[in-house]
C-alpha cells in the first residue's frame, strides 16, 4: 500500500486542536496517525474508555471530535463499540442507514491490559468490525503515573515506587499485542508515534479488515516518563531501536516485522533517557536492568521466529 | 386476532419481545432469566424476528453494549437476574444518565451471598436509586402487557429513561400461566417506530456522548433535568397504560386496588405474591376483618401521593417486602417509603412491616393470616416465617 505525505496533509484532521493534553502528549498524535487511514467522507464513529483522552478532548461543552464520539465507562470500551456496530449492522439490513461508517475504540494500556481486558477479548473473539486502539504510554496517567499490565519491570510509578526496599516494578509487562493475535482476528499490529507511515498504513489495513482488529501503539507520556516535553517521538523511536517496543503486525495469522533494527542498541539508551528509570543506574540496581535487557532479549528473539526472521 | 395461550413467564417476556422485534439484543445469560435469551436467541434463528443479538461475555458488556447500541438510534432490549443485575450496576447509572431509552425485563432473584437462585426483589430494589423507571408484574400477563407499555414509556420524549420490567424468578419465570396476547400488528403499530435525535451514526451531525463534565459544571443540572423526567414518567406511565387498555381490555395504572374502597386494613406488595394476597382478603372479609390489597406496579417513579390518597381512609397498613434494606429496624424498602408517603399527612395509619420470602421462602395463606392477627400487637417490622 503507497501513502503520500502530500496525500496526508491534505486530509481533514479529526481531532482538532485545542484539546486539553498536555503539550508533547503521544496520545493526540497516535489518535490524528489512526484516523488519518480513513477515508476521505466516510463517517467514524469512536469510543473512548475512560483516559487522559476521553477527559482531555470533550469537556462539556466544548469537543475537539469531527467524528461521533462516546465515552460511558473504563471498562467496557470493546462491548461498547460491539453495541454500536451491531446497530449499525441492524439499521443497514433494515435500510435504515447506508453510509459507509468505520468504528473505532481508543482506551489506554489500563483500559486495554488490565480493566477493560475482558471486554476487548468479547469484542475480538465475536469478530465485530472495529479497530480497537491501545494507546499504550505504559500506566495510568489519567489518574496520576499508577502501574499497569503493560508497565516495564523496574519502572517507577506511584504505585511501583522506587525506595529503600524496591527498585520499583517488580513483573515484566504482558504481551497484550500477542494476547490478542491469538484471537485470531484479521489484523493485529504493534506501532510506535515516531514512525507514522507504519503506523497510518497499519490503520488502513485495520479499517479494511472484515472483522475486528487491534492496534497496540506506543504514545511516550512526557510527565509519567519523566522526559521533557519535546522528546516524545525521540523516545518512541528509541523504544523501537532497541527492540523493547518492535513494530510488526499479524494479518491473517501472518506474523511480519514492518521495521527492521539491524543492530539493536541496548536498552540503557532508551532508559537512560527517562527519570522513570534513573533509580536503575543506582549500583544496586544494576542487576535489574540486566533483567529487563534480557527479557527484551528473549521477546525479541521469540518475535523474530514467529515472524520468520533469521536470528540475531 | 388476539388469542390465548399458555407460557412460562420467560416465554410471554420472548413474545412481547417478538412482537416490539427491537434492533439491538445485547445478553448474558443467568439463571431464571436464561430461557429468555435461549427463546429469543431460537426466534432470531428462526427468521421470526430482525433483531442482532449480541451474546456479549458479561452483563456488564450487556448493558455497555445496550448503550452503544441505543447512543446510535437503535431500539435495544435486554434481560437479566440478580448477579447479572449487580454486575450491570455501574452502567445502569450510565444509561439512565445519558437518558437512553433501553428496555430490560429483570427476572428477580435475590443476591449473593450465600448463592440462591430463588426470588425476591434484593436485586431491583438495589437499583431503585439508579433512575430507572421500575414495573412489577404480578403474573406472567402482566410480564407481557409491561414490556410493551415500557418501550412507549421509555421512549416518550417527556420521559426518555430506561425501564426495568420485573417478574419474580421461578414463580412466573417458570411457571406455566394462561395470558391474552394482542395482534402482531396491533402490538407493532401501538410501540410505533424509534427515532432518537442525536443518533451516533447520523454522519452529517456528528455528536459526541458522555462528555467530561470537568470544569465547568453541568452535573447538577443534568441530573436536576433526570429527575424531571422521572417526575415527568408518572403521567406517561398512565396514559401509556390507558392507551393499552384500548387496544386489549387491560387497563394499567401506577397500581392496583382490590377490596380497597371501603377497607380499614391495606395491605401493600408488589408482583406475584399479590395474587395469594387476594385470596387472603377474601378470607380476611369473610371473617367480618374490612381488608384490601394495594398492588403496587410502580416503584419508580414512586406514586406517593396517590398512595396516600387510596389509603387515606383505612387505619392499618401492612406492608409486605420481598427484601430487606438491612439497614437497622428499618424495613424494606415499600415499607421506608410508603411510611414516608404519609410524614406531612395530619391523619396517619399505622404502618407494619412484614419482610418475607427471601431467597425464595414461600409465603403462603396462613403467614398472611397470622401475620395479619399479629399486627395489632407485635413489632414494627417482623420477618415473616423465618426460623429463628
Amino acid at each position: 500500500m503507497a501513502l503520500k505525505l502530500s496525500e496526508l496533509i491534505n486530509k481533514t484532521d479529526r481531532l482538532a486542536g485545542g484539546h486539553r493534553l498536555c503539550p508533547g502528549c503521544g496520545a493526540s498524535i497516535a489518535v490524528r496517525q489512526i484516523l488519518l487511514a480513513v477515508p476521505e467522507g466516510a463517517h467514524v464513529v469512536a469510543t473512548g474508555a475512560t483516559s487522559c483522552l476521553a477527559v482531555s478532548t470533550a469537556i462539556y461543552p466544548y469537543n475537539s471530535w469531527r467524528i461521533s464520539f462516546i465515552h460511558s465507562a473504563f471498562e467496557n470500551a470493546g462491548a461498547t463499540i460491539s453495541g454500536i456496530e451491531t446497530a449499525y449492522r441492524a439499521l443497514k439490513k433494515q435500510g435504515e442507514i447506508s453510509k459507509e461508517t468505520y468504528f473505532v475504540v481508543f482506551a489506554g494500556d489500563g483500559g486495554t491490559y488490565d480493566i477493560g481486558f475482558q471486554a476487548l477479548s468479547g469484542m475480538l473473539e465475536r469478530g465485530h468490525r472495529a479497530l480497537y486502539v491501545c494507546y499504550n504510554n505504559e500506566a495510568y496517567m489519567n489518574t496520576g503515573i499508577q502501574r499497569s499490565g503493560a508497565t516495564q519491570l523496574g519502572t517507577w510509578t506511584t504505585t511501583s515506587p522506587y525506595g529503600e526496599k524496591s527498585y520499583g516494578k517488580t513483573e515484566n509487562r504482558k504481551d497484550l499485542t500477542a494476547i490478542a493475535a491469538a484471537h485470531n482476528v484479521p489484523y493485529v499490529a504493534q506501532a510506535s508515534v515516531h514512525n507514522w507511515r507504519d503506523t497510518v498504513l497499519k490503520a488502513k489495513k485495520a479499517f479494511s479488515a472484515d472483522g475486528a482488529s487491534l492496534i497496540n501503539i506506543l504514545a511516550p507520556c512526557q510527565r509519567g516518563w519523566r522526559h521533557p516535553m519535546e522528546k516524545t517521538i525521540e523516545i518512541a523511536k528509541l523504544a523501537t531501536e532497541t527492540g523493547i517496543w518492535p513494530l510488526y503486525e499479524v494479518e491473517e495469522g501472518e506474523w511480519r516485522l514492518t521495521s527492521k533494527v539491524r543492530t539493536r542498541k541496548p536498552i540503557r539508551e532508551y532508559l537512560q533517557a527517562q527519570g522513570r528509570f534513573s533509580h536503575l543506574f543506582k549500583p544496586e540496581n544494576q542487576d535489574v536492568i540486566d533483567r529487563l535487557q534480557a527479557f527484551v532479549d528473549k521477546q525479541y528473539r521469540q518475535l523474530l521466529l514467529r515472524c520468520g526472521e533469521k536470528p540475531e | 386476532m388476539p388469542k390465548t395461550v399458555a407460557l412460562v413467564g420467560t416465554d410471554a417476556v420472548a413474545e412481547a419481545m417478538r412482537q416490539i422485534n427491537p434492533d439491538v439484543v445485547p445478553a448474558y445469560p443467568i439463571t431464571p432469566q436464561t430461557s429468555i435469551v435461549e427463546t429469543y436467541s431460537q426466534m432470531i434463528a428462526d427468521g421470526l424476528v430482525k433483531s442482532e443479538m449480541i451474546n456479549v461475555e458479561s452483563e456488564h458488556s450487556a448493558m455497555s453494549a445496550a448503550i452503544g447500541a441505543a447512543a446510535s438510534g437503535a431500539r435495544v432490549m435486554t434481560a437479566t437476574s440478580s448477579q447479572g443485575l449487580a454486575l450491570m450496576w455501574e452502567m445502569l447509572y450510565i444509561a439512565s444518565g445519558l437518558r437512553l431509552p433501553i428496555v430490560m425485563t429483570n427476572v428477580s432473584r435475590t443476591l449473593s451471598a450465600p448463592v440462591n437462585i430463588h426470588c425476591d426483589h434484593s436485586d431491583s430494589m438495589g437499583a431503585r436509586d439508579s433512575g430507572w423507571i421500575q414495573l412489577y408484574s404480578e403474573n406472567a400477563q402482566e410480564g407481557y402487557d409491561n414490556i410493551l407499555q415500557a418501550i412507549r414509556i421509555a421512549e416518550h420524549p417527556d420521559v426518555q429513561l430506561p425501564v426495568m420490567v420485573m417478574i419474580d424468578g421461578f414463580i412466573i419465570s417458570h411457571s406455566i400461566d394462561r395470558l391474552d396476547l394482542i395482534d402482531d400488528d396491533a402490538a407493532r403499530k401501538f410501540v410505533g417506530k424509534h427515532k432518537l435525535k442525536n443518533s451516533l451514526l447520523d454522519h452529517e451531525n456528528p455528536t459526541t456522548w458522555g462528555a467530561f463534565d470537568g470544569l465547568h459544571g453541568y452535573y447538577f443540572e443534568l441530573k436536576r433535568a433526570q429527575a424531571e423526567g422521572m417526575k415527568n414518567a408518572a403521567a406517561v406511565v398512565k396514559q401509556i397504560g390507558e392507551e393499552y387498555g384500548k387496544i386489549s381490555g387491560r387497563y394499567y395504572s401506577h397500581f392496583e386496588t382490590y377490596r380497597l374502597e371501603d377497607a380499614e386494613l391495606a395491605l401493600i406488595v408488589l408482583g406475584s405474591a399479590a395474587g395469594t394476597m387476594k385470596a387472603a382478603v377474601d378470607q380476611l372479609r369473610s371473617q367480618g376483618v374490612r381488608a384490601g390489597l394495594l398492588k403496587l406496579r410502580m416503584f419508580r417513579p414512586f406514586p406517593a401521593k396517590e398512595l396516600v390518597s387510596a389509603l387515606s381512609h383505612v387505619s392499618d397498613v401492612l406492608v409486605f417486602d420481598r427484601s430487606d434494606t438491612i439497614a437497622g429496624e428499618m424495613g424494606g424498602p415499600v415499607f421506608i417509603e410508603a411510611r414516608s408517603s404519609f410524614y406531612d399527612e395530619i391523619k396517619r395509619p399505622r404502618f407494619k412491616n412484614f419482610v418475607y420470602g427471601l431467597g425464595g421462602r414461600d409465603l403462603n395463606l396462613d403467614m398472611i393470616l397470622k401475620a395479619v392477627a399479629s399486627s395489632q400487637t407485635g413489632n414494627l417490622i417482623t420477618y415473616l416465617g423465618v426460623r429463628e
